[in-house]
């Protein structure tokens, strides 16, 4: 079962703390939601609201088209998956499954067959008479996702459920939820604050900071066109370069920064005027040698000052000629050799910049104002 | 080296005096329960479970330990549920005054068996209650329940929080939560509590003597055959008590504690 949520104006207030602000936002039936944000930005409290442990201090929550008001959680159509599993001590992996069953007046021999369908699902079908103590992590997960979902809920809200896991079984257990959830078809909203996770299981991203929506979309527009400074910088490496913008002509527009005047085909530049402070936001894997097709744009020379091999790719810190004091990070060939002091050309694809409002909060990336 | 030895020798016999204070007078108890002769004192004349036969045999003691219990099983569980209860309550919703009402649940273990006794007989004899079996296992309860809540508050902690919620939103309603996942979670607690106050109400006699009439309990029919005097029946008896507390706390250990230690 699925269904779609509707989220309108809704703020809560903790006395005079507030965790969320006018929060509004869209949930498409069978669609797998992350709610992405560091601590503290009012992501799991949105996931306490929808699954109506808590109550919101203004604003509507609709699930499948029904206010959520004053539903309590036994009686939404969501099921919560624990960060901590809170699986049943006291009971078999099968009881555990099939709990949410019995206290909805399912037979004994019907819920023990749906316990073990589910349990099979998830790989565990062998181990059904066992108790969570005798399980591992991932498999304590598996349980609490199979329990979560035996009572077939419209909305399956998971609460940093692989936040416990070691790296590799981490991404495992990622694979296994997007493929379970293609397959069940039920809407997923999963908080995390690991934006690789996000990007690896989600349909839509919407990054939440100090109570708001900072930005809504694919991995991939988030990731690559991030609506804010806080979005750009908390989804991976990213240097910033503060500017001024200078004018716009019909094919280009123009910034002007430490580094010079920098001209950009021109996208969606609304709302900028001349003079106004902008920020070019540039990922380090976007610098590119000199060579190739398509525009390129440079950015002058830089000196290079120390690197390190990531496997997949070198990470060097680069001074550039122009602005010595600015540390640029780059990601570099595999195969490149990098020799502290050598100087290389910081030439980019002039559509991989992002074009941003406003200068950094606190500048990290270059030290002095312009 | 020979303050070292010495050292030693000290902590031994310290060690020794110390059990020796705490199990001399149950050992001289349950030695002389076998005496072959009228009076359980030196010299010990030789060993005949005489004493026992007669003890087994005798129709009001026997009664009287089926009381013990009776009152002693039947005021431990209903401490048990009652201290649950106050427990699951105080623990898992926000009450006005919880800290104090967390220490009106407690101070019944500040107060002496004494005026617990005096107090009820009081208010029984107000309220024209009868006394029986009955106002000795609300005497016992009164005893219990702070024991009980103590022992079982202790132990709700905020992961069986969690796992109480999940079961809420998996559809239980709050009994359904209570009996079906809090209790049986917390169950080697919820034992402890029990086997603790069966063992405090078997060996109880000052509220059992205050507050019984024609049926009592096995304390009370002891303390009524010393009356006239000592002979190792009376040992025997002693033993047999003795024995059953020890049982208990076995129990307690093996069940209890034991499945503790597994998790």
């Amino acid at each position: 079962m699925t269904a779609p949520v509707s989220i309108r104006n809704v703020s809560k207030i903790f006395g005079d703390f507030t965790a969320l602000d006018d929060i509004n936002l869209e949930i498409a039936a069978g669609e797998f939601i992350v709610l992405l944000g560091p601590s503290g930005c009012g992501k799991t409290t949105l996931l306490s609201l929808l699954g109506g442990f808590l109550s919101p201090t203004s604003g509507a929550i609709e699930i499948n088209g029904t206010d959520m008001g004053d539903v309590a959680p036994a009686k939404r159509p969501t099921t919560t998956m624990f960060q901590d599993y809170a699986l049943f001590p006291h009971m078999t992996l099968r009881d555990n499954v099939a709990f949410g069953l019995k206290m909805r007046k399912v037979g004994k021999s019907e819920r023990h067959a749906k316990a073990e369908e589910l349990l099979d699902m998830v790989g565990l079908k062998t181990s059904a008479n066992k108790k969570p103590h005798e399980l591992s992590g991932g498999q304590r997960q598996r349980v609490a996702l199979a329990r979560a979902l035996a009572v077939e809920p419209d909305v399956l809200l998971l609460d940093e459920p692989l936040g416990a896991l070691d790296l590799k079984l981490r991404r495992q257990m990622q694979d296994e939820l997007k493929a379970i959830q293609k397959r069940v078809g039920t809407t997923f909203v999963h908080v995390t604050h690991d934006q690789e996770e996000a990007m690896a299981i989600a349909d839509r991203i919407v990054v939440m900071n100090a109570g708001r929506i900072e930005d809504v979309g694919s991995p991939e527009t988030i990731y690559m066109h991030p609506k804010t400074i806080f979005t750009a910088s908390f989804m991976g490496e990213v240097n910033f370069i503060p500017g001024t913008f200078e004018s716009a002509t019909e094919r280009t527009i123009s910034v002007k920064t430490p580094l010079g005047s920098v001209e950009l085909p021109e996208f969606e530049c609304s709302g900028f005027a001349p003079g106004a402070s902008v920020t070019l936001a540039i990922r380090p894997e976007h610098f590119r040698a000199s060579t190739g097709t398509g525009p390129r744009i440079t950015l002058g020379k830089a000196k290079v000052e120390d690197g390190s091999f990531f496997g997949t790719h070198h990470r060097a810190h680069l001074s550039p000629l122009d602005y010595p004091n600015m540390t640029i990070t780059a990601h570099m060939p595999q195969s490149a050799i990098i020799e502290p002091g050598a100087w290389v050309e910081l030439t980019l694809d002039p559509t991989t910049v992002v074009l941003l409002h406003g200068h950094p909060p606190r500048p990290t990336q270059e030290s002095a104002t312009l | 080296m020979i303050s070292s030895r010495f050292a030693k020798l000290l902590s031994w016999s310290y060690l020794i005096a110390l059990y020796g204070f705490i199990f001399l007078p149950v050992a001289v108890l349950v030695l002389f329960s076998f005496q072959d002769g009228r009076l359980p004192v030196p010299p010990f004349n030789g060993a005949t479970l005489k004493w026992y036969g007669e003890v087994f045999a005798d129709s009001r003691l026997m009664s009287a330990l089926g009381n013990s219990l009776i009152v002693a099983i039947g005021s431990a569980t209903v401490a048990c549920v009652l201290g649950f209860c106050a427990a699951y309550a105080l623990a898992r919703f926000v009450l006005p005054a919880s800290r104090l009402q967390r220490g009106l649940l407690i101070s019944p273990m500040t107060v002496s068996y004494l005026i617990i006794a005096l107090g009820l007989l009081t208010t029984f004899n107000w309220i024209g209650v009868s006394l029986s079996l009955w106002t000795v296992g609300i005497g016992h309860v009164v005893i219990n329940l702070p024991l009980c809540f103590a022992i079982i508050y202790a132990s709700m902690g905020d992961h069986q929080k969690n796992i109480e919620r999940a079961a809420r939103d998996l559809g239980a309603a709050e009994w359904q939560v209570m009996t079906q996942v809090s209790a049986p979670m917390l169950m080697p607690s919820i034992l402890a509590a029990f086997f603790l106050s069966v063992t405090f109400s078997w060996d109880e006699f000052i509220i059992a003597f205050l507050l019984s009439r024609f049926d009592v309990t096995l304390p009370v029919e002891i303390w009524s055959m010393l009356r006239s005097g000592l002979n190792p029946k009376t040992n025997a008896v002693g033993s047999v008590v003795f024995l059953v507390s020890v049982a208990l706390l076995l129990i307690l250990e093996l069940i209890v504690f034991r499945r503790t230690a597994k998790k």
